[in-house]
C-alpha cells in the first residue's frame, strides 16, 4: 500500500472517534480508550504490509526508509503508551474539569494523542522543510491543548502558557531559519540541502550559517538541549503526567529525528561541517552537566524525571555527534527505544504512587518498598535501567553511544560523559534509596494494584532486561 | 513481537544453546530469586540455592581436565554479530578457583545470616544477587558480560548498606556506590578502547580475542588503555589512593555483605586485571612498573601503620584486606609464573580468611554490642569456641604455614625475587619486595594485637559479660568451612597451583 495511507488512517480513526465521542455523550470512556487502541494498533499493524514505491512528487517531501518507518512504530507504541497512563489518570482529569455530566472531556483526552502521533509519523518522514514545518506545528497545536487540559488547575495552565509562548517564538525561528536557507541555497529539501551548499558561491555562507543556526536554536528547543531547556521543568511538572511522558519520549526523538537527518547532510559541507560539529559537541556537554548537576537538588519527582531527560538529550547529541561511526543511527535508535520503556515504566508508577498518595514530590516515595513491593521493584528497575547499569536496556544504549562516541575520538565529550553517568547513578539511586531505605510515613497506606496493571508492568520490566540482554532485534531493524 | 520472530528465524541462537554447567551455576541462584518473590521460605531457598552451587563448583573443580585445552565447560550464544558480541561462557583454571570461592563464600555468608527483622527475603534476595553476579561475571569470555555482571552484584550491596548496615550506613552506603560506580565505569572505557583497538573486522568483546589480536602483533592497545584500567580496576581493588571507600564500607555493612565483598567482590578487580592488563599490555606493565609499585608499598606500609593505629576490631580488619590488596598487587606486577601464581592463592586464601574473619567479627558484635578495644579483653575464657576460630582467622591473615596465604605470600616473594633478577637488580623491585616482607610484620603486630585485645588479658567488665554465651551452630559452622578449605589448600596448595598454571602461558 502507499506509506502515505498510514497517516491518513490514523487522522480518518481520529476523526471517527470524535464523532463517535460527541455523537454517544453517555458512552462509557473505557470504550473510547478499546477504540483508540485498536486503531493505534491496527496502524502499527500496518505498518508492516508491503509498500509500494512512492511517485516522484511525493518522494521528494516524504521518505520511507527505515529511519522513517522505525520511528513511526516507535511513535505508534509510545501514543499507546500514553494511553495506557491515561487511563490511571482518569480521576485526575474528572477533577481537572468541571462540566454537567461527569467524564466530560476524559474521551478527548483518549484521542488527542491520536492526531499527536499522525503528526509525528509525518514529521518523521520529512524530507523538505516545508513539509517539516506543517507537520511540527500540527503537533505542537495538539500538544498546546494537552498540556492545559486541567483547566482548574493553576500549574497546569501555567505549563501550557509557558509552552505556548517559547513555543511560538522558536516557531518563529524555524521558519525565519527556513526561508534564510531557502534564500541562500534556493531548494527546501533537506536531503539535498548538502549538494546544494556545495554549489553555492561562497559569499554566501555567512547568511547560510544564520539560517542553519536559527533552525538549530528551534530544534534545541524542541529536544530541550542546552541553553533551551529552560521550559522545560516547569511544563514537564505542571502537565498532565501522561501528556508529560509523551512529550519527553515522543516529542523528543521526533526532534532527534529531524536533527539527524539536518546534520547528516550539514556534516558533509566541507568547513561548515566541522563548526556545527563543533557547536553540537559543545551542545551536548553543555545538556549533559546541565542535566545530571540540576537533576541532582530536585525534590519532585516530575521534576527529576524532567531534568533527566535533559540529561538523556545530551546522551543523543554525543551520538548525534558522532554520526560518522556505522552504528551511530542504530545507536541513537535503540537508546531512544530503551528511554521509551524505562520511562513508560517509571511514569506508569508515578501516576499509581501519586493518586495513592495525593502528591509527587520524592518523599511520597518512601517506604514504598513497604507499601507495594511490587511498585517499589518496578520503579527500582526502571531507575537502575535510567542510570544506564549493566543488563538492561538502558546500559546497552549508553555502552553503544560511548562506543560510537570512542569511534570517532570525541575523548573530551566521553569524559564529560563518564562523570554524568556517574552522576546519574547518585541520583537515581536516591530514588531507591528513599523506597526502601526509609519507612513510610505513618499516614501512608499499603497500594493495591490490579492484575492487569502488574501484567503490563511486568511487561515492561522483562522488555527492559531482554532489550539489555539481547538487543539484536532493535539494531537489526536500523541498519 | 519482533523479538519472538528474530528468535525463531535466526538458527544460531538454538544451534548455539548446548547447555554448559556454568549455566547452571547462574541460573540456580536466579531461580531461587524468583522462588522466593512468589513466596518461597526464603533462608531454606537461598540456602538450598548456594548449597547446591557448591556441589556444583566443587564437581567442576575436580572435574577440569588439566591436560585438555585451556578453555572448557564453553558455551556460546550470539547476541550482536555485527559488533562481534556474544554471551560466551567458559573457565579454565583460574575461573575455576574464583568460582570455588565465590560459591564457597556465598554459602557461607547466607548460612551464617542471623534472623532478619525486617523484610528477610528482601536480604536473601540481595545476597543472592551478589551471588549470581559473582559466578557470571568469573564464568563470562566476554567483557561485556564480564562487566554487567559485575554491576549486577553492586547494586544490591547499595540497598543492603543502606536498610542493614550500622554506624554511618548512609553515608557508607553513598561513598561505595560512588566511587564503585565511577570506577567500573572508567573500566568499561577501558574495555571498549581496547575492542576499538583491533581492526574493524577482527573486533570482537571476547578477552581470549583480544588477546590473541595484540600477541600475534595485530592490534596496538595504546599503554594509556593500559592506565584506564589501572585506575579503574583499582578503584575496584581499593589500591591507595582509591582505597577510601574500602574501610567505612566493610564496617557499616552487614556481616553477609562484608563477607561477599572483602572475600570476593573486589577480588574481581584483580581477575580482571589477570585477564585483560597482563596479556595485553605486557610492555605498558614494565613501563609504569615504578609508579605501580610506588602505588602498592603505599598500600602496604602506609595502610598498614594505619591499620596498627585502628581502635576498633572491623576497622583493623576492613584495613587489613586493604594493605593485602598490595601485596597481590606486588605479585601481579612482577608478571612471572611464579609470582602470579601467588597472587591467584593469595586471593583464594585471603578472601576465605577475611570472609571467615567478617563472619566471626559480626557473632562478636552480636554478644557484645561493642568492637572498641577498650572495652573487650579477656574473653577467650568465657566464649573459647570464638575465640579460637578467631585465632584461625588471625594466623591465617598473618600467613602462617598451613594456610593458603602462607603458600601465596611465599610464592609471591619467590616471583618477586626472580622479577629482581630478570630487571637487574630493579631499585623499585628490592624496595617493594622489602617493603612486603615488612608487611607481614606489619600485620603481624596488629593482627596479633586485636587477637591480645579482644580474647586474652584481663576481663575487663567482669559484670557485663556475665550472661554471654558462645557460638551457636550456625555460627561456627559456616566459619570452620572457611577454614576447613584454607588448610586444605594450604597443605595441599597443589591442588589450586595446578590449575593456575593451566591458565597461565
Amino acid at each position: 500500500m502507499n506509506p502515505l495511507f498510514l497517516e491518513f488512517t490514523l487522522v480518518l480513526f481520529g476523526i471517527a472517534l470524535l464523532m463517535v465521542e460527541a455523537f454517544f455523550p453517555k458512552l462509557n470512556k473505557k470504550i473510547i480508550f478499546l477504540m483508540s487502541m485498536a486503531a493505534l494498533v491496527c496502524v502499527l499493524l500496518l505498518t508492516w504490509l508491503p509498500m509500494l514505491p512512492l511517485s516522484m512528487a511525493s518522494a521528494s517531501f516524504y521518505a520511507t526508509d527505515p529511519l522513517a518507518l522505525f520511528f513511526k512504530r516507535f511513535m505508534l507504541v509510545m501514543t499507546m503508551m500514553t494511553l495506557l497512563m491515561s487511563v490511571y489518570f482518569i480521576p485526575n482529569i474528572q477533577r481537572g474539569i468541571p462540566g454537567e455530566r461527569p467524564g466530560a472531556g476524559v474521551g478527548e483526552f483518549f484521542i488527542l494523542p491520536i492526531f499527536a502521533c499522525a503528526s509525528l509519523m509525518w514529521l518523521v518522514s520529512s524530507i523538505n522543510f516545508i513539509m517539516l514545518f506543517v507537520s511540527l506545528e500540527c503537533m505542537t497545536i495538539v500538544l498546546y491543548i494537552a498540556i492545559s487540559y486541567l483547566r482548574n488547575d493553576p500549574r497546569c495552565l501555567e505549563a501550557g502558557t509557558k509552552y505556548l509562548i517559547l513555543s511560538a517564538l522558536t516557531t518563529g525561528f524555524l521558519v525565519y531559519g527556513i526561508s534564510w536557507i531557502f534564500g541562500v541555497t534556493a531548494t527546501s529539501s533537506i536531503a539535498h540541502l548538502g549538494k546544494a551548499i556545495a554549489m553555492m558561491p561562497a559569499e554566501s555562507m555567512p547568511p547560510l550559517l544564520f539560517g542553519v543556526g536559527l533552525v538549530l536554536v528551534a530544534f534545541c528547543f524542541k529536544v530541550a538541549a542546552f541553553p533551551f531547556q529552560f521550559w522545560l521543568p516547569d511544563v514537564y511538572q505542571g502537565a498532565p503526567t501522561p501528556v508529560t511522558a509523551f512529550l519527553s519520549v515522543a516529542s523528543k526523538s521526533a526532534g532527534v529525528v529531524v536533527l539527524f537527518r539536518l546534520l547528516e547532510q550539514l556534516y558533509t559541507v566541507p568547513i561548515l561541517g566541522g563548526k556545527i560539529l563543533t557547536l553540537i559537541t559543545l551542545l551536548a556537554i553543555m545538556t549533559l552537566l546541565f542535566g545530571n548537576l540540576a537533576a541532582i537538588a530536585q525534590t519532585n519527582m516530575k521534576r527529576l524525571l524532567a531534568y533527566s531527560s535533559i540529561a538523556h538529550t545530551g546522551y543523543v547529541l554525543m551520538s548525534l555527534a558522532s554520526i560518522g561511526a556505522a552504528l551511530a543511527l542504530p545507536a541513537i535508535g535503540f537508546y531512544l527505544v530503551a528511554y521509551l520503556v524505562m520511562t513508560s515504566l517509571a511514569f506508569i508508577v508515578l501516576i499509581i504512587v501519586t493518586n495513592a498518595s495525593g502528591g509527587d514530590d520524592i518523599y511520597h516515595f518512601q517506604g514504598l518498598h513497604t507499601r507495594s513491593p511490587f511498585l517499589a521493584a518496578a520503579m527500582a528497575i526502571a531507575c537502575i535501567s535510567l542510570a544506564g547499569l549493566p543488563l538492561s536496556a538502558g546500559f546497552v544504549g549508553k555502552f553503544l553511544i560511548f562506543q560510537v562516541t570512542f569511534q570517532q575520538g570525541h575523548y573530551g565529550l566521553l569524559g564529560v560523559g563518564t562523570l554524568s553517568v556517574v552522576i546519574g547513578i547518585y541520583y537515581y539511586l536516591k530514588v531507591i534509596k528513599v523506597m526502601y531505605w526509609q519507612d513510610p510515613t505513618p499516614e501512608a497506606l499499603p497500594i493495591n494494584i490490579s492484575s492487569f496493571t502488574t501484567l503490563l508492568m511486568t511487561l515492561l520490566m522483562i522488555t527492559i532486561v531482554i532489550l539489555g540482554i539481547y538487543p539484536t532485534p532493535i539494531l537489526m531493524s536500523l541498519k | 513481537m519482533q523479538l519472538c520472530l528474530s528468535i525463531i528465524i535466526d538458527p544460531s541462537f538454538f544451534t548455539s544453546f548446548i547447555m554448559s554447567p556454568l549455566l547452571f551455576l547462574i541460573l540456580v541462584p536466579l531461580i531461587a530469586i524468583l522462588l522466593i518473590m512468589c513466596g518461597a521460605p526464603s533462608r531454606f531457598m537461598s540456602l538450598a540455592a548456594t548449597g547446591l552451587n557448591v556441589a556444583l563448583g566443587l564437581f567442576l573443580f575436580f572435574h577440569f581436565d588439566t591436560r585438555a585445552g585451556e578453555w572448557q565447560y564453553l558455551q556460546k550464544i550470539s547476541i550482536v554479530p555485527q559488533l562481534g558480541l556474544n554471551f560466551t561462557l567458559g573457565a579454565d583454571g583460574l575461573s575455576l578457583i574464583m568460582l570455588v570461592l565465590t560459591t564457597l563464600v556465598s554459602f557461607a555468608a547466607i548460612w551464617s545470616t542471623p534472623k532478619i527483622e525486617h523484610s528477610p527475603a528482601l536480604f536473601y534476595i540481595c545476597l543472592l544477587f551478589i551471588s549470581t553476579g559473582l559466578v557470571g561475571a568469573f564464568s563470562s569470555l566476554d567483557t561485556f558480560f564480564l562487566y554487567s555482571f559485575h554491576e549486577i552484584a553492586l547494586i544490591p550491596v547499595f540497598i543492603m548498606i543502606g536498610i542493614w548496615g550500622s554506624g554511618d550506613r548512609q553515608k557508607a552506603a553513598w561513598k561505595a556506590t560512588l566511587y564503585l560506580g565511577a570506577g567500573s565505569f572508567i573500566v568499561l572505557l577501558g574495555i571498549i578502547a581496547l575492542y576499538l583497538a583491533a581492526p574493524i573486522n577482527l573486533r570482537s568483546f571476547d578477552f581470549r580475542v583480544m588477546k590473541e589480536l595484540s600477541q600475534s602483533n595485530i592490534s596496538h592497545p595504546a599503554s594509556w588503555i593500559y592506565l584506564l584500567l589501572v585506575v579503574g580496576l583499582g578503584t575496584l581493588v581499593s589500591l591507595f589512593p582509591f582505597h577510601s571507600w574500602a574501610p567505612s564500607t566493610y564496617s557499616s555493612a552487614p556481616a553477609p555483605t562484608a563477607m561477599l565483598h572483602a572475600g570476593v567482590l573486589k577480588k574481581f578487580g584483580l581477575y580482571a586485571f589477570i585477564r585483560l592488563a597482563l596479556p595485553i599490555f605486557p610492555s605498558a606493565i614494565a613501563k609504569f612498573s615504578t609508579l605501580l609499585l610506588l602505588l602498592l608499598i603505599c598500600n602496604i606500609l602506609y595502610i598498614g601503620y594505619v591499620t596498627m593505629a585502628q581502635k576498633r576490631l572491623d576497622f583493623t580488619i576492613a584495613y587489613s584486606s586493604v594493605m593485602h590488596m598490595g601485596t597481590i598487587f606486588l605479585g601481579l606486577i612482577a608478571f612471572n609464573r611464579l609470582s602470579i601464581s601467588g597472587a591467584v592463592l593469595l586471593m583464594f586464601g585471603h578472601g576465605l580468611s577475611v570472609a571467615a574473619l567478617f563472619c566471626l567479627c559480626a557473632a562478636l558484635y552480636r554478644r557484645t554490642n561493642t568492637l572498641d578495644y577498650k572495652d573487650l579483653g579477656g574473653l577467650a575464657r568465657l566464649i573459647p569456641k570464638i575465640s579460637l576460630l578467631f585465632g584461625f582467622g588471625t594466623m591465617a591473615s598473618i600467613g602462617l604455614p598451613g594456610f593458603t596465604n602462607f603458600a601465596g605470600e611465599m610464592l609471591i616473594f619467590f616471583g618477586t625475587t626472580a622479577a629482581v633478577i630478570i630487571n637487574k637488580g630493579s631499585l623499585s623491585f628490592i624496595i617493594a619486595m622489602i617493603a612486603a616482607l615488612w608487611g607481614v610484620v606489619i600485620s603481624a603486630i596488629y593482627m596479633l594485637r586485636a587477637y591480645r585485645n579482644v580474647f586474652f588479658g584481663p576481663l575487663s567488665n567482669i559484670q557485663r559479660w556475665e550472661s554471654i554465651k558462645d557460638l551457636t551452630f550456625f555460627e561456627y559452622a559456616p566459619a570452620s568451612m572457611l577454614f576447613l578449605f584454607l588448610l586444605i589448600t594450604g597443605i595441599f596448595p597443589r591442588l589450586i597451583v595446578n590449575l593456575i598454571h593451566t591458565a597461565l602461558p
